[in-house]
């Protein structure tokens, strides 16, 4: 029997300034699993991320989490920025950013209260942060910053976690100990897709891959994906036309469908 | 109008736009302020020509017109067109304050300055202000209080990380949206007391100030309103007492003293914390060099007990006079050193010290040879900056990861205590 898909992407183009970035790209994905998104810079990894989390708004396709729209299930994924995309010179500390993950379930006027504070001191113990809590964040290391983010993003409680690069810029023992955790989650029943550059520990992570440059070059379980053949076709450059065709399209004085306005 | 209700009045303004600034301040909006308080000056003339009235509504109603038009305007070029955003600041900022002046002069010439009392509007007159205006006043500041208080987590989110608020399904626009109107509604109020020209100062000077002084948000709200009330407090008094003078120039005068004061003496962020903090870390490398050289010297000639003169020590290694002499005093008044006639010798603590220095220098010199393969001549003068600055810990984990290794890469002893 098959598995029940957790996230299903329908041909989704994605553009930036009318610059496609994303083409077609179709793919389901079993429930349960350790997911690693692995291309080449500028392939587009962050950008999936971002549509799939309804943050991008892609050109055309559609996506169904839990075989639902996203706005009916928002409550059960959680996202994790890449560490870079925020400013972290902000009046915060470490507590701080991890109560945020609280922050949608908690509606207007309402405080963090006591057992919020319990609970996202939870999630930092659970990436060794405890000791860092009052620490203001302009002041943390980036594999502190990183573990600050991944915190925020436990304390929201979901069973889908979509994160960009959780691995930069942290040293070995914590990425040691933040992929002992995801597969802790794993094992815990929950899903997991994290954007990955490092190709050494691609066997050894993740239970399935996406491969990615511009279009998905192939979607399935690392054992039979991660080839020689897959990953020279993922990592040999953009394809020529492709790029052409963008091109194209971003310096197009219309919108590239009929009816659509600019 | 009564000394009191004006105090009232900036005291309210003050807090409205010191923590409606704080988060135009951190969501970097400074320059947009500015120019929305600019954009106003069309949409007050507006208000007046088409009404023929002062009536606060109106002029208020024509402020907020143009003032959210000019920030559709600048977000619509930089979506449109290849513009960046501090072009289209630039130039919507001077398009609309230029009709802004157009209509005024008209309005001038065909009513008569003294009648309308508009100029008012460019560097502010709280005493010209009615008992209209401040009802006006103290409605829309306590709109803004209460919207800052309700909407403060979800402020704070897209202020801090706007893709994880979207990802949390907060409704990001209507969130910017609304400080938006919020900041707009901010402009429009305080213009009567500070001026069109200068009201960025009041939105924004008030946060930029009070972040030296603190790292949590909430304070930094409560800081930036206090900053903001009690210059507005004492320019309003200073203008009170001075007639026919404005009020805005005052205001800023205090806004921007306080900044300077921030800028220059707040603890760890300010000039003043900052220079000490790199005095205090050169003067620590110059006494950590004589410590080293002390036991360089020994190391060279095996006699650890002997006393050395300080052209000994200038011989070793370079040290500018009169600073070596000063220094060795300071190492006296440590107990690092000791002194008898004209020389000097370590104390048992300054040995330690000198070896440490010695000790973390050559553990380093392993390190960068061992494991960043850097070949051994090249070495020396990075671990002699890097050897003032290796932690404890750090010391203790370079000591485990080469296993206490005997020699540095040159062969010389490396010393444990």
């Amino acid at each position: 029997m098959e598995k029940e898909s957790i996230i299903e992407a329908h041909d989704l183009t994605v553009s930036y300034d009318k610059k496609p970035v994303l083409w077609d790209v179709d793919f389901k994905l079993p429930a349960g699993l350790l997911t690693g998104v692995i291309g080449p810079n500028g392939a587009g990894k962050s950008t999936l991320l971002k549509t799939l989390m309804g943050i991008l708004k892609p050109d055309s396709g559609y996506v169904k989490l839990f075989g639902n729209k996203l706005d009916e299930v928002r409550k059960k994924v959680s996202y994790v920025p890449q560490r870079e995309s925020v400013d972290w010179d902000f009046p915060a500390s470490a507590l701080d950013v991890v109560l945020m993950g609280l922050y949608a379930q908690k509606g207007l006027f309402k405080r963090i209260n006591k057992a919020d504070r319990e609970w996202a001191m939870y999630c930092l113990e659970q990436l060794g942060m405890q000791d860092y809590k009052n620490r203001q964040i302009s002041q943390l290391s980036g594999g502190q910053q990183q573990r600050v983010f991944l915190a925020r993003s436990l304390a929201q409680n979901a069973s889908l976690y979509l994160m960009d690069e959780p691995f930069a810029g942290v040293d070995a023992t914590t990425e040691k100990s933040i992929i002992d955790l995801l597969q802790k989650m794993k094992n815990d029943g929950k899903s997991i897709v994290v954007v990955h550059h490092d190709l050494q520990s691609v066997n050894e992570y993740f239970d399935w891959l996406l491969m990615v440059n511009t279009r998905l070059v192939a979607s399935g379980p690392t054992s039979e994906v991660f080839t020689q053949e897959l990953l020279e076709e993922t990592y040999g450059g953009k394809l020529s036309i492709l790029s052409q065709m963008a091109h194209i399209l971003k310096n197009l004085e219309i919108g590239r469908k009929e009816h659509e306005k600019i | 109008m009564s000394i009191l209700v004006i105090l009232l009045a900036v005291v309210f303004l003050g807090i409205a736009s010191g923590s409606i600034g704080t988060f135009t301040f951190l969501r970097k909006r400074a320059l947009l302020g500015d120019a929305i308080a600019h954009a106003v000056l069309p949409g007050v003339a507006l208000g007046f020509m088409v009404t023929g009235t002062k009536m606060p509504f109106f002029l208020i109603l024509g402020a907020c017109f143009t003032g959210s038009l000019s920030i559709y305007l600048m977000n619509t070029i930089v979506q449109k067109s290849k513009l960046k955003m501090d072009t289209a600041i630039a130039v919507v900022l001077s398009g609309f304050f230029g009709i802004g002046i157009l209509l005024i002069t008209y309005i001038q010439r065909n009513y008569g300055s003294e009648q309308t009392g508009l100029d008012k509007f460019f560097f502010g007159k709280a005493a010209a202000m009615l008992y209209s205006d401040f009802i006006w006043l103290f409605a829309i500041c306590i709109l803004v209080i209460v919207c800052i208080y309700a909407f403060y987590k979800e402020f704070l989110l897209i202020s801090f990380d706007k893709n994880y608020a979207k990802s949390v399904g907060l409704n990001v626009r209507l969130y910017e949206f609304l400080l938006s109107f919020l900041t707009v509604l901010v402009i429009v109020t305080g213009i009567q007391i500070v001026g069109i020209i200068l009201m960025a100062a009041l939105l924004v000077t008030p946060a930029s100030s009070a972040r030296f002084w603190t790292n949590k948000l909430s304070n930094l709200i409560i800081l930036s309103s206090v900053i903001a009330s009690i210059s507005g407090i004492a320019g309003s008094l200073l203008s009170y007492s001075i007639s026919k003078m404005p009020t805005g120039p005052w205001i800023v005068i205090f806004l921007s003293l306080i900044a300077v004061a921030s800028i220059l003496f707040a603890p760890k962020r300010g000039v003043v914390a900052r220079n000490l903090k790199s005095k205090r870390l050169k003067k620590k490398m110059f006494h950590d060099n004589i410590l080293k050289t002390f036991y360089h010297l020994s190391e060279a000639d095996g006699s650890f007990n002997t006393l050395r003169t300080s052209s000994e020590l200038r011989n070793r290694r370079y040290f500018e006079e009169p600073k070596l002499s000063l220094a060795l005093r300071d190492l006296m008044k440590l107990d690092l050193v000791h002194q008898s006639e004209n020389k000097w010798g370590l104390s048992n603590e300054g040995w330690i010290k000198a070896k440490r220095i010695v000790k973390v220098h050559r553990l380093w010199e392993m390190y960068l040879t061992k494991h960043l393969r850097i070949s051994s001549d090249h070495v020396h003068d990075d671990a002699d900056t890097i050897e003032h600055f290796i932690s404890p810990e750090l010391e203790k984990e370079l000591e485990k990861l080469l296993a206490y290794p005997d020699e540095d890469p040159h062969h010389t002893k490396i010393p444990y205590t």
